[in-house]
């Protein structure tokens, strides 16, 4: 093989989103003699960026007090609240919970947003790469992380270099920062590696879909926040809708559910276009247009999920640890005050030996450490999660217990344990038809010609055990129909994989219920185009 | 020799464009922005071609805003020695564009001009030849295989009856089809390295380039939806209908 | 009234067929002139004569003309053109090669890609790969230029006899450029990209060996032979086969689907087709929204049939 280039940082920070760029910037902020750069896998910052996103503007002012000058795409302050029960044809209007109040908060695009921090991290010289993965971690003899390994470009099907084969490089930086948003490919191996979760409840996971709409004229209150729980999800279903209205007649609507259902045959894209027929929405789509959709996984462990966030040469950062704040689903604010922790930690430290403290005893530890009980209430369905929850807000987190999480991969009833299959399902008009037709509002690109990039370890219980205890729930769970079970040509079945189709989710690396589903990066730049999620 | 590449930056071809509101456009807010691709190939070849030793520069040059320097900065880290952005925020049409690439020629007297065989945004194929015609220079359109010897050109062109090929005096202006060249991948030093290269940028005004007329473009809409046609119930029925539409 | 000087494509003493769609365009905006370049006439002028709609053949013989070089075209249109109000030319690789060379030296914008023609002046256009349309106005007092997208119109009919009119055109023409040779697309079966006929199959035919359905149906109709990126990559066939959004984009004036569900990715490929024939299993397959004619069933009975059909 060829001999790779070495490129050589202060500090390598994988993934521009909120956490990595806000490190970058505050890097630079404070100390402008550290070199820094910021690799990210999408083709440009913030093509794979997808969030709600109703964002707390705290942390972000704190960084960039004049951020409103040059704001993202999206913009809009947040106005009216609205928290709502879905029944199959009904809408029951409940008082929103305190954590929903959205007062002085700003309803953006992630991806516009993150346009506008890369800008202002390029400006203090900060080297964004974009169409660049990390695709691992690099060490040095006595285990300490070094830096990070870019992924080959051009490489065939086969894994034999192509005729423009150009291999990665290292990059080699007293700090490596993982920022890598939820269930990051490198942030996975280098929990696991250093056992950062030990102690630690598993961590838990949500799916959450998003679509841009352009509604007909006069139809979009801008500023109107809407969420709703209930139909169109089974009671064992953690999740809901949230419907943002935007200027220029535009909606975000979108849907998240906890990935520790346990009905194998539940399909979360389904439920998503379930919800959209409600009378209350349906109204409000009909004769509108889809400009961009997509499907990011979330992070909802919590505190008690929260994995070590320092490791020798290293830290976690972000969504790649999992900052969110999950009962509020906001995540931003405190991506960028990890984000902005990590590098004052580094600016006044020089270690990231120490950071795992400092920030649990910071702001965002606080924030997290009161809400801890929320998520893990629902466990017992929806009622009684609402109930735990009242009572976990009015003692401001106080209750003297922390609940245990479960892992997702390991909620799946067994199809013979089944009897409920949920709701009935209503015919469907709106668009998308199918997940095909939504992946194609992701404006996708992956050269088709690269080797698979979502590693299943064993194929042969795709047929065989999968398909009789669970129905192979990778061609539902799968929100781009990437799995697919097809004829084998003999007369049985066996696993087709669409890797082109994959939007970076990483639901499979979380869902899929014999743990064998790797999600690693694919060449640099490919994935979904997302424009304004 | 020298060779100028001309490089236009266009919306990216895996999006899906959407018209605007007031209907006189299409969104580019959000929307991801890139090289035209038949232009970027038009680079590779040129940096081949340098590369193999028959061209001593590769100048690109675009036409466009600021934010096109992103894209000649792309062009710079692919390889490119240098390169000019005429600045401007207005659409230029194809005759305007060939004027103003013909004003670089002029001062550059590059032997060889290379771009893309069609911008995909206008999808309009004619600035390669109408920069030809201005500068009383041969032209090969829609090439897919290019060589170069003793001030000649000789071009094979993807044209519908099969591969035409012709031979034309250098300078000459050569238009890329997509099956010229894979472009490759941009490397991250290279990256670094074109951040130091120069790019020139020169307001449009300052060249007093008289664009000539212009045509009128209104009243964008998207194009009709195919609609489902008819079932029918047998082979017979449908050999039928098939000579009925007079396509067998 | 508008004069419009239409250039004729032909090769081998034979009118290409796009040269008799442009006339239908060129007639909706005013008299049409056709204009033959050759080095002998071979029978394209007096072609070209019976077309409808046009009013007169000008034919232009001289020995620089044996072959299309739009060098050597261009002086001699743009001699030509200052007797006409309109130039033309279809939207093949030879008028898309030659009129913007006529245009940059009348000094005039070029109208490429002609669908619709709104008035003498006006007219529609795709742009943005034929996802987004526009209208085009021509400033009043210059020549309008521009190229007819051939799959808008249909071919004019013959029966008419205009005049041949043999003149000489007084143009500096360069000998810069030079033909050395064409190579028609090889093989039995035309090329994907340009076939006027399309034949694919999907998924559903199941096998590489079941792939010869396909090919004996394309080969009896004188067809290309695609397939969907689902067959591509359960190896029925090679990715050079694949129709739609990351294969090829088509335009043939009949496609045929075979066991192809239609997916959104695949039906982009041919979105600008003529006739589109499905033939699938399932009678709610999506491909069955976009075809002009369905046939819902198993393809593996209709497909013979159907090749037997067209025997007789
Ligand atoms: C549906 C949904 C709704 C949400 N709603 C809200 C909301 O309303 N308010 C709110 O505040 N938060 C919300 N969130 C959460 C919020 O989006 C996240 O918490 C936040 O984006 C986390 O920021 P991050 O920088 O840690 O990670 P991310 O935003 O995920 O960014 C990670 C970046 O790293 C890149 N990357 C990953 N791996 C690699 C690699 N190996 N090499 C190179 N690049 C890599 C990714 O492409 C990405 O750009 C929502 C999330 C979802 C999915
Ligand atoms: C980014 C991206 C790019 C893509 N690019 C392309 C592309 O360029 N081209 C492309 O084609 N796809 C593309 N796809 C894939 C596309 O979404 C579909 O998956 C694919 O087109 C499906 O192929 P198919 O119709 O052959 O297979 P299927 O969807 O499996 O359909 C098979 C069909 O055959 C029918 N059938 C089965 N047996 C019979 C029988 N005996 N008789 C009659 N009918 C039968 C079935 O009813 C079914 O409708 C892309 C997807 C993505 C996400």
């Amino acid at each position: 093989m060829t001999d790779r280039d070495v490129m050589q940082y202060d500090v390598v920070i994988v993934g521009a989103g909120p956490a990595g760029l806000a490190c970058a910037i505050r890097l630079r902020q404070r100390n402008a003699d550290l070199s820094v750069c910021v690799l990210e896998k999408a083709s440009e910052v913030g093509q794979h960026s997808l969030s709600g996103a109703v964002i707390e503007p705290g942390p972000l002012e704190a960084l960039l007090p004049d951020w409103l000058d040059n704001p993202p795409e999206i913009c809009v302050p947040a106005g009216r609240d609205r928290f709502e029960f879905l029944t199959a044809k009904r809408s029951i209007r409940m008082p929103t919970p305190p954590q929903m109040h959205n007062n002085g908060n700003y309803v953006i695009s992630l991806g516009g947003l993150c346009r506008r921090l890369a800008e202002r991290a390029e400006a203090l010289e900060v080297d964004v790469f974009a169409g660049f993965a990390a695709d691992d971690a690099l060490f040095d003899d006595d285990g300490k992380v070094i830096g990070v390994r870019t992924g080959d470009m051009g490489i065939e099907r086969d894994g034999s270099p192509g005729p423009n084969y150009a291999a990665g490089v290292d990059i080699h930086a007293r700090h490596t920062i993982l920022a890598e948003g939820c269930r990051g490919s490198i942030s996975k191996r280098l929990i696991a590696h250093y056992g950062l979760d030990q102690d630690r409840s598993p961590q838990t996971y949500g799916i959450g879909f998003k679509e841009l709409w352009q509604l007909p004229e006069g139809r979009a209150e801008a500023g109107l926040i809407k969420h709703t729980i209930g139909w169109p999800l089974p009671r064992d279903v953690y999740g809901g809708s949230f419907l943002y209205h935007l200027d220029q007649d535009r909606v975000y609507v979108g849907f998240v559910c906890g990935l520790d259902y346990p009905d194998p045959l539940f399909s979360p894209f389904e439920a998503f276009q379930q919800y959209k027929h409600h009378p209350s929405v349906h109204a409000l789509l009909e004769g509108g247009e889809i400009i961009s959709a997509g499907t990011r996984a979330l992070i909802e462990g919590g505190l008690q999920s929260l994995p070590r966030l320092e490791m020798p040469g290293a830290m976690l950062i972000g969504d790649a640890a999992g900052t969110l704040n999950v009962p509020k689903i906001k995540g931003v604010h405190m991506a960028i005050r990890c984000g902005s922790d990590a590098a004052d930690f580094i600016a006044d430290n020089d270690t990231s030996a120490g950071f795992d403290a400092y920030f649990r005893a910071n702001a965002g530890g606080r924030e997290l450490r009161k809400v801890r009980n929320i998520r893990p209430g629902f466990k017992a369905g929806l009622w009684a999660g609402l109930a735990n929850a009242a009572l976990e807000t009015v003692a401001f987190g106080k209750t003297p217990w922390t609940l245990d999480n479960h892992a997702d991969w390991s909620s799946l009833d067994k199809l013979d344990e089944r009897d409920d299959n949920g709701p009935e399902k209503v015919a469907r008009d709106l668009p998308p038809r199918d997940r095909l037709a939504s992946v194609y509002h992701a404006a996708i690109h992956h050269e088709e010609n690269q080797p698979v990039h979502l590693k299943v370890r064993d194929t042969s219980i795709c047929a065989t055990r999968c398909a009789v205890e669970y129905d192979n729930p990778c061609t539902r769970f799968c929100p781009a129909g990437v799995y697919e079970m097809v004829d084998d040509g003999e007369g049985g079945k066996r696993l087709q994989i669409n890797a082109a189709n994959c939007l970076h989710c990483k639901v499979c690396d979380i869902k899929d219920p014999y743990e064998i589903i790797d999600w690693v990066t694919p060449e640099g730049g490919s994935g979904p185009n997302y424009q304004n999620l | 020799m020298k060779i100028l590449v001309c490089a236009k930056r266009v919306i990216d071809y895996n999006v899906k464009v959407q018209i605007n509101r007031e209907g006189d456009g299409v969104v580019t807010d959000g929307v991801k922005m890139s090289i035209n691709p038949f232009d970027e190939i038009a680079i590779e070849e040129a940096l081949r071609i340098r590369d193999r030793g028959e061209a001593d520069e590769v100048v690109v040059a675009s036409i466009g805003p600021g934010s096109a320097q992103q894209q000649l900065r792309t062009a710079l880290a692919m390889g490119a020695d240098r390169a000019i952005l005429i600045e401007t925020d207005a659409a230029i049409q194809p005759l305007g564009a060939a004027r103003i690439f013909m004003q670089l020629v002029e001062t550059e007297q590059p032997g060889l001009v290379l771009m893309g065989k069609q911008a995909i945004d206008d999808d309009s194929n004619q600035t390669g030849q109408m920069l030809a015609a201005l500068w009383h220079k041969p032209q090969a359109t829609f090439v897919s295989k290019l060589e170069l010897a003793d001030g000649k050109a000789t071009a094979t062109r993807e044209v519908d009856a099969g591969l035409e090929t012709i031979e034309v005096d250098l300078p000459a202006v050569v238009t890329t089809d997509l099956r010229l060249n894979e472009p490759r991948f941009v490397k991250m030093p290279d990256i670094m390295k074109a951040k130091r290269k120069p790019l020139e940028t020169t307001a449009l005004a300052e060249l007093d380039v008289d664009l000539g007329p212009q045509l009128a473009v209104a009243n964008y809409s998207p194009p009709p939806q195919r609609q489902a046609g008819v079932m029918v119930e047998s082979v017979d029925e449908l050999v039928a209908a098939l000579r009925d539409k007079g396509v067998i | 009234m508008a004069e419009v000087l239409l250039v004729a494509e032909h090769a081998g003493g034979k009118l290409n067929p796009s040269t008799a769609k442009s006339v239908t365009c060129a007639a909706a905006i005013g008299t049409v002139t056709v204009a033959v370049f050759t080095d002998s006439d071979d029978g394209v002028a007096s072609a070209a004569a019976q077309l409808d709609g046009v009013s007169k053949v000008l034919l232009v013989e001289s020995a620089q003309n044996a072959q299309a070089l739009a060098a050597v075209l261009a002086p001699q249109v743009v001699a030509l053109a200052s007797n006409y109000t309109h130039v033309l030319a279809p939207s093949t690789t030879f008028g898309k090669d030659l009129l913007p060379r006529v245009a940059a030296r009348l000094g005039v914008p070029q109208v490429s890609d002609i669908m619709t023609v709104k008035s003498e002046r006006q007219f529609g256009r795709p742009i943005y790969a034929g996802n987004v349309l526009v209208e085009v106005t021509v400033p009043d007092d210059v020549t309008v230029v521009g190229t007819v997208r051939t799959a808008s119109f249909s071919a004019a009919a013959t029966g008419d006899t205009a005049a041949i009119e043999k003149t000489s055109v007084d143009a500096d023409i360069p000998d810069h450029t030079r033909y050395v040779g064409l190579e028609s697309h090889g093989g039995e079966r035309p090329d994907l990209q340009s076939a006027n006929r399309v034949v694919s199959g999907g998924r559903g035919v199941g096998s590489a060996e079941n792939f010869a359905l396909i090919y004996n149906l394309a080969d009896k109709l004188g067809a290309a032979a695609g397939a969907s990126r689902a067959a591509v990559d359960a190896g029925f066939v090679p990715n050079d086969m694949q129709v739609g959004q990351t294969g090829k984009i088509i335009a043939p004036d009949l496609y045929i689907a075979i066991g192809i569900s239609g997916a959104i990715q695949h039906i982009t490929g041919i979105k600008d087709a003529g006739t589109i024939v499905a033939i699938n299993k399932d009678a709610d397959a999506p491909i069955f929204a976009v075809a002009d004619i369905g046939l819902a069933g198993d393809l593996f009975e209709i497909v013979p049939q159907l090749e037997q059909a067209l025997d007789s």
